[in-house]
């Protein structure tokens, strides 16, 4: 292998990574802190892809603009949602485990309800649009200029927010609710509000992931649950709870992805399938964990 | 006592009542009713066939579609070359061995992993078959041969009503017993001499071969099936929500919660097709938010309420 391709490789890697990883942190609120594994992950990056996509259109706003208009509603709704639904089903499950089950199957109604309004709004057909397409020579490889783009803001939203998490008092205390709820409630952390913000914040991420996806991809509605799959793999590739952790595993897992792809187009999926399958065999705590 | 025995044959004599009138209806209903029927009967052994497993034990499995999905492969590979019965059997006795496999393989997992586990298992079959088909065969989908209704009928009531004689004897047995404390404690079931781990797989792959069978036999209505249509993951969300919509630890409820679902969406379907799906999801989370025990749990809700109301 010539050290060019190998170089184009994992520089294509880092750009699904570097979505991945935003889709994996967000996740990573809402299953490693507020303890919902929320199935409807992806239709947060769908909704957010069609907004991005209407917007673009319908009034001619910069994509990346939108990230600033769709952010804020998409984070309400998350919000909305875990006020709603979620608070109400932790208050009335017996144990965390029953709250995990309940959960998961009011949050794959959200799935087909999501699902299915964005089917009547915009319809079944493939959506899309273009902007920056336009081919950049990046050391020596071609690529569409929005996919750098792309990853320029996913790297610059993972850093803001890793500065929120590590810098501001609410960053510590979504981080005390990651390691043990009860002793942060105890600490004086207000849970059901940390809880909420972080369910809201794992769909801001979603959105933002979803309206850099609409700059370089076709949209319709069904393409949330690959994203959510991979979603749950990196976050058990970087251990449940371990936020940052989860960030690495959306990157090495953009990474693998990239290099099947390479070997056989059409087997990447598999390949995280199987990854995802050997990992909870063998080491379910993460690659991270203890 | 005398009510004691009579509680006891009222289930029994109940079903014995209804699948003679189940045996002798087909040639005084209308196609319509025994195509209903079937879906009916389907959505049953799916859903008692899942609970077998993850009622007592609270291992939440999302791997009905794999199973299901294997036997309708089983059929459609087979469905030409081998007596109808005997696919049948085979897409059981596969979907079993399966199910041993997978048993031995994620006995470590609990929770939410083994949930997840079995959740990206059925996904992985999906797509594997899928990229086979694709790349080897060169197809998509296959043919199946289609038998006539009343037939499939009669398989289906059969399959059906020994789903229930085994879930039945199963929960009234010494081994319903030691599931439902494995479902409690796994330590303390372990420490009182229960062999857990072989109990799980067990019970796992019995589950796992009515699954498999229904199938094989249900393969033949479609006709035509490709790899998103066998291994739907619809087929392992919906058991679990009828389960818990009827009320899971019961297998009256568990009827209860298929049926009325089943006619539920084919209701939806004709006056709605286009809501059809968005309703269902309303569905799902409702019944989470709100009737949580299920249908059959409404019933002691209302006791309660009416003893709380008569003491004020």
């Amino acid at each position: 292998m010539s050290p060019l391709l190998f170089l184009d490789i994992l520089i294509g890697g880092l750009m699904m990574g570097g979505l991945y990883a935003l889709i994996a942190v967000g996740l990573s609120l809402q299953y490693g802190v507020a303890r919902v594994l929320n199935v409807s992950h992806g239709e947060f990056i769908m909704l957010g892809a069609f907004a991005t996509y209407s917007l673009y259109l319908l009034f001619g706003i910069n994509p990346l603009l939108s990230l600033v208009m769709t952010g804020p509603f998409i984070f309400f709704l998350g919000f909305l949602i875990h006020r709603t639904l979620f608070k109400r089903l932790r208050r009335l499950s017996p144990s965390l485990d029953a709250f995990e089950g309940s959960s998961l199957l009011a949050s794959f109604g959200l799935l087909f309800i999501i699902q299915n309004v964005a089917l009547l709004t915009w319809g079944p057909d493939v959506k899309g649009y273009s902007y920056l397409s336009k081919p950049v020579n990046f050391f020596g490889a071609v690529y569409a200029a929005n996919r750098l783009v792309a990853l320029l803001f996913a790297i610059l939203i993972g850093l803001i927010f890793y500065f929120f998490l590590m810098r501001t008092r609410t960053g510590k205390a979504i981080r005390a609710a990651a390691q043990d709820v009860t002793t942060a409630q105890l600490m004086g952390v207000n849970i059901h509000w940390v809880l909420g913000l972080c369910f809201g914040l794992g769909a801001l991420m979603a959105g933002f992931a979803g309206s850099l996806t609409s700059m370089m991809f076709e949209i319709t509605p069904l393409i949330g649950l690959p994203y959510t799959i991979i979603a749950i793999i990196s976050v058990v590739l970087g251990g449940l709870g371990n936020i940052l952790g989860s960030l690495m595993g959306g990157l090495i897992l953009g990474l693998i992805g990239n290099i099947v792809m390479y070997i056989h187009p059409g087997l990447s999926l598999i390949a995280y399938y199987i990854i995802f399958l050997l990992l909870l065999l063998i080491k379910p705590t993460g690659i991270f964990g203890k | 006592m005398r009510r004691a025995i009579s509680k006891k044959f009222f289930y029994p004599v109940l079903v014995i009542f209804f699948s003679m009138i189940m045996v002798m209806m087909p040639p005084y209903v209308s196609p319509y009713t025994i195509i209903l029927l079937n879906s009916i009967f389907m959505y049953i052994v799916l859903t008692v066939s899942w609970a077998l497993f993850s009622g007592p034990t609270h291992y939440l499995s999302l791997a009905s579609a794999a199973f299901f999905g294997i036997g309708i492969y089983v059929s459609a590979i087979l469905g030409d070359k081998l007596p109808l019965l005997v696919v049948i059997g085979l897409g059981g006795f596969i979907s079993f061995l399966l199910a041993l496999l997978v048993g031995l393989s994620s006995l470590r997992l609990r929770g939410m992993y083994f949930t997840i586990f079995t959740f990206g298992l059925s996904e992985l079959i999906r797509h594997s078959v899928q990229w086979w088909e694709v790349n080897r065969t060169g197809t998509v989908g296959r043919w199946v041969i289609g038998v006539d209704h009343t037939t499939v009928y009669y398989i289906m009531l059969a399959i059906l009503l020994i789903t229930l004689v085994v879930a039945y004897i199963l929960k009234h047995s010494k081994y319903g017993l030691a599931l439902l404390s494995i479902g409690e404690s796994e330590e303390a079931a372990d420490h009182i001499g229960i062999n857990v781990n072989a109990m799980k797989i067990i019970t796992f792959a019995i589950s796992t071969f009515f699954m498999g069978t229904t199938g094989a036999i249900m393969a033949t209505r479609w006709t035509y099936i490709d790899p998103s249509i066998a291994f739907n993951p619809l087929f392992s969300f919906m058991p679990v929500l009828m389960a818990i919509f009827g009320g899971i630890g019961h297998i009256f409820g568990q009827i209860l919660g298929a049926s009325v679902l089943t006619l539920l969406a084919d209701v939806l379907l004709t006056k709605f097709p286009y809501y059809y799906m968005l309703l269902y999801g309303m569905i799902l989370v409702i019944v989470v938010l709100f009737l949580p025990k299920g249908l059959t749990g409404l019933k002691e809700e209302v006791k309660k309420w009416q003893e709380g109301r008569s003491f004020k």
